[in-house]
């Protein structure tokens, strides 16, 4: 077992038939560049509505009662779904099953994915979850309306919010049903980074989109488990009686019989998934950041190891902090004290990628089209964002802070924003290759412009507004005498704001479209890029990626500008001026078939 | 020595070969493994939580689980039937894996149908038992007894449990008819057989943790 020409011969089982009928090859594809755009889509139209959502919440804070659908329970319910639509639905679908589908075949230079039809099945379980999703909105009762947390007991007790009944049961099946899309194509992407990457492709020299995509999923496969726990006990808990997660409750005098349940579980429960699942979407993000910047900063990435090191770290430390968003629930207040020390600690991995982020650009060739400006959009927004959950993560600051509108304005810059940066900037990026035509450039900066200088109006004042104390989550603060008088006034900018940032993806989906049918013809290599899927034989990629040859891996994927060389970047295709004989007793270490053997190369 | 046998470990990891030197499908069902691992250890986990946060006593598992024989109690005597009835099982997958790798069709065919059947039986006891615990008034919310997160915490374990066994006892026996059908001989690889062998191990291990924390405990 092991050796390349297993692997390659392997490799080719699949693609003996390239798909002819049009339901084998755009519905039920098992190609993972249709596969990648089934959920690129998809998770944008979820994501439009959960858009929606938000212009309606900040219609009600900017505007209150100007919009009639906008009451106090259906006010409860476009927040919860704006929350549950936007991480999990696009955030983490569209990083892992859009981009992780797309560039990990071919930035590891292999025909697709592992195991092509789980692939496909991950897609539309993937749909399946959507629309039961949206299949609540039509029960009695509405959607849930609990928050995107879903803390028992009020989720799931009758009138203790709305959608109690079935609601947050088809959000709760929805969760599950996702959580079995999710863990499929985790195991796919990870099996294909370990198991498929092509001759010369090592660990070391892959691109940190493949490591980002990768470490993510790792993640998904090890936090959904939690999520997915969870939400079955808290679905028996509605729909059987149990009382998992509910005390002894009184309902109006009257006491339900339900005793010995435990609330604190639950939210253990959530935020063992819920903190690792920050970074299941931000590491990928951080990936495409990372080769975006390199390639148009004309620079080698700086510290690639350093890079690599500090995503695993980063993976890893997320699985023991998950209690800092629980500083106030009521746990031992000794934990507290380890949450608050594993927390500050992931600020050291995070603030090297920064560093190394900024030190790509310093003295580099830079050039600046729309996916260089969102991925440096990227990096502002998260530094933003993330120098705030050093205010969090502390128990001391947490305390006064906690549910105020300062941890809105931290988790949405840090890891919604900077997210939607780094997804934007991938799509802008990629979509030459993807679709074989140019965007529009100018439509595109004036995207980004609308776009970064919005989200800082939106999200920057509520910093100011959470020092002020004020709560988030609430319908209306007419009735709050101690308001601020500098509250209503930040609310209509931030909602004026808002509703132009919404505005501006509609430039963006023009952008797309037009593009797609009408943009100019997009060469192979438009950006001058190293990595393996710029290579492909033609644009946009064919069935099996690489036509009869794969690509052989010489490089790491960084060698821009280097001195000497005729162009500005070298592929990683292309081998190093080296002495025959070198070459070959490097390939005869690498083609040693005894792992224990090889290891002196 | 050390430093070089962990150079060389890396070296072995970041190379260009594959990182595990198995099939595509074995390393996959590994990780499979790994992350339901992650969730049957959470369900655990939350069970003792909840079994601690109870307010009312837990039932005594002891008198729940005893069989009458001839007048006589024995207390666990029908799940320690169903626990050997799945180790067993365990061993004759062992004999399935061992023959198929032999390339002996018909005994490798014999031993995975069996260890399929041995799963049925499993299952089909479970039933019994679920029967049984529901005549004698065990619900998901109450029970005669005491703590009603006993009943909740039984079912929603041995349930989730079941599942795997049943979809095993699927999968099991779509493998058996695979090699009585000679597809993995004619392919030469018997390499599924052994992967479907490791689903049906993490299975058998997972209910001794089951059968520990929530029958003997």
């Amino acid at each position: 077992m092991g050796g390349t020409s297993a692997k390659h011969a392997e490799s080719g089982l699949h693609h003996a038939h390239e798909p002819t009928s049009f339901w084998t090859k755009y519905v039920f594809s098992q190609d993972h560049k249709v596969i990648a755009i089934q959920y690129t889509v998809t998770a944008l139209l979820v994501g439009a509505v959960g858009l929606v959502f938000s212009w309606l919440i900040r219609l009600q804070l900017g505007f209150p009662g100007s919009v009639s659908i906008v009451q106090p329970d259906s006010y409860l319910q476009f927040m919860t779904q704006h929350g549950m639509i936007m991480v999990i639905y696009l955030l983490t679908a569209l990083l892992l099953g859009g981009f992780g589908n797309y560039l990990i075949p071919l930035m590891i230079g292999t025909r697709d994915m592992a195991f092509p039809f789980l692939n496909m099945l991950s897609y539309w379980t993937y749909f399946v979850s959507v629309i039961l999703l949206f299949a609540a909105f039509f029960v009695a009762g509405g959607a849930s309306g609990a928050g995107w947390t879903l803390y028992p007991p009020q989720s799931v007790l009758e009138g203790a919010s709305p959608g109690a009944g079935w609601g947050v049961r088809l959000l709760l099946l929805s969760i599950a049903v996702f959580v079995a899309s999710g863990t499929m194509g985790s195991l796919n992407y990870i099996t294909t980074v370990l198991q498929l990457r092509t001759q010369g492709m090592t660990l070391m020299r892959l691109p940190l989109s493949v490591w980002g995509i990768f470490v993510g999923a790792v993640l998904a496969l090890l936090a959904f488990p939690a999520l997915f726990v969870g939400g079955v006990m808290l679905l028996l808990d509605s729909l059987f009686g149990t009382s998992f997660f509910i005390p002894i409750v009184n309902v109006f005098g009257q006491q339900l019989g339900r005793e010995g349940g435990n609330p604190l579980l639950f939210q253990h429960l959530f935020w063992y998934f819920g903190h690792p699942e920050v970074y299941i979407v931000i590491l990928p993000a951080m990936g495409l950041v990372s080769d975006i910047l390199a390639n148009h900063a004309r620079k080698p990435i700086f510290g690639y190891r350093a890079m690599v090191w500090a995503l695993l770290a980063i993976g890893g430390i997320s699985f023991v902090v998950w209690a800092h968003h629980m500083f106030v629930s009521g746990m031992n207040p000794y934990f507290g004290f380890w949450f608050a020390a594993a927390t500050v600690v992931i600020a050291i991995p995070s603030a090297v990628k920064t560093y190394n982020w900024l030190l790509t650009l310093w003295r580099g060739n830079l050039r600046f089209p729309t996916p260089m400006l969102f991925a440096i959009g990227f990096v502002s927004t998260f530094v933003a964002g993330g120098l705030t959950g050093l205010f969090l993560g502390n128990v001391i600051a947490d305390v006064p802070l906690h549910d105020t509108y300062f941890v809105v304005g931290h988790f949405h810059l840090v890891m919604g924003v900077s997210a939607i940066f780094a997804i934007l900037a991938g799509i802008y990026h990629w979509f030459p290759k993807a679709v074989g035509r140019m965007y529009n450039e100018t439509l595109g900066k004036v995207h980004f412009w609308v776009t970064f200088v919005g989200a800082y109006l939106i999200f920057f004042p509520m910093y100011w507004m959470g020092f002020m104390g004020l709560p988030r989550r609430y319908f209306s603060f007419a009735a709050v005498e101690t308001l601020p008088p500098s509250v209503q006034g930040l609310n209509v900018l931030m909602t004026v704001a808002a509703l132009a940032v919404g505005a501006a993806q509609l430039l963006f989906v023009f952008n797309m479209i037009w593009s797609a049918l009408r943009g100019k013809r997009a060469e192979g290599n438009p950006w001058g890029a190293t990595t393996l899927e710029w290579q492909t034989p033609t644009t946009p990629p064919p069935h099996g990626n690489w036509g009869p040859e794969l690509p052989v891996v010489h490089r790491w994927a960084y060698d821009y500008s280097l001195p000497g060389a005729p162009r500005d970047f070298v592929p990683q295709t292309e081998p190093e001026p080296q002495p025959a004989a070198a070459a070959k007793a490097a390939k005869a270490a690498k083609s040693e078939p005894q792992p224990e053997e090889g290891s002196g190369a | 020595m050390e430093q070089e046998a962990l150079r060389g470990l890396k070296a072995d990891w970041a190379a260009d070969r594959r990182t595990f030197p198995m099939s595509w499908g074995k390393a996959m069902m590994w990780l499979f493994i790994l992350g339901d691992a992650f969730v049957f250890g959470t369900f655990l986990i939350s069970y003792l939580a909840a079994r601690a946060a109870a307010t009312l006593p837990w039932p005594d598992t002891g008198k729940v689980f005893a069989l009458h024989v001839g007048g006589a109690e024995v207390p666990l005597l029908f799940v320690f039937l169903m626990t050997l009835i799945l180790m067993s099982s365990g061993g004759t997958m062992a004999l399935g894996v061992a023959y198929g790798f032999r390339g002996d069709r018909k005994r490798a065919a014999l031993f995975v149908g069996l260890t399929a059947l041995l799963g049925a039986i499993f299952v089909g006891m479970q039933a019994v038992e679920w029967t049984n615990l529901l005549r004698e008034g065990v619900r998901p919310w109450a029970n005669p007894w005491g703590a009603p997160q006993f009943g909740a915490s039984f079912f929603m374990l041995t349930g989730f449990h079941g599942l795997h066994v049943s979809i095993g006892v699927l999968y099991l026996a779509i493998v058996a008819v695979r090699i009585a059908r000679g597809v993995y001989e004619r392919r030469g690889d018997y390499g599924p057989v052994e992967i479907a062998g490791l689903y049906w191990g993490f299975v058998d291990i997972v209910w001794i943790f089951l059968f520990t924390l929530l029958y003997l405990w």
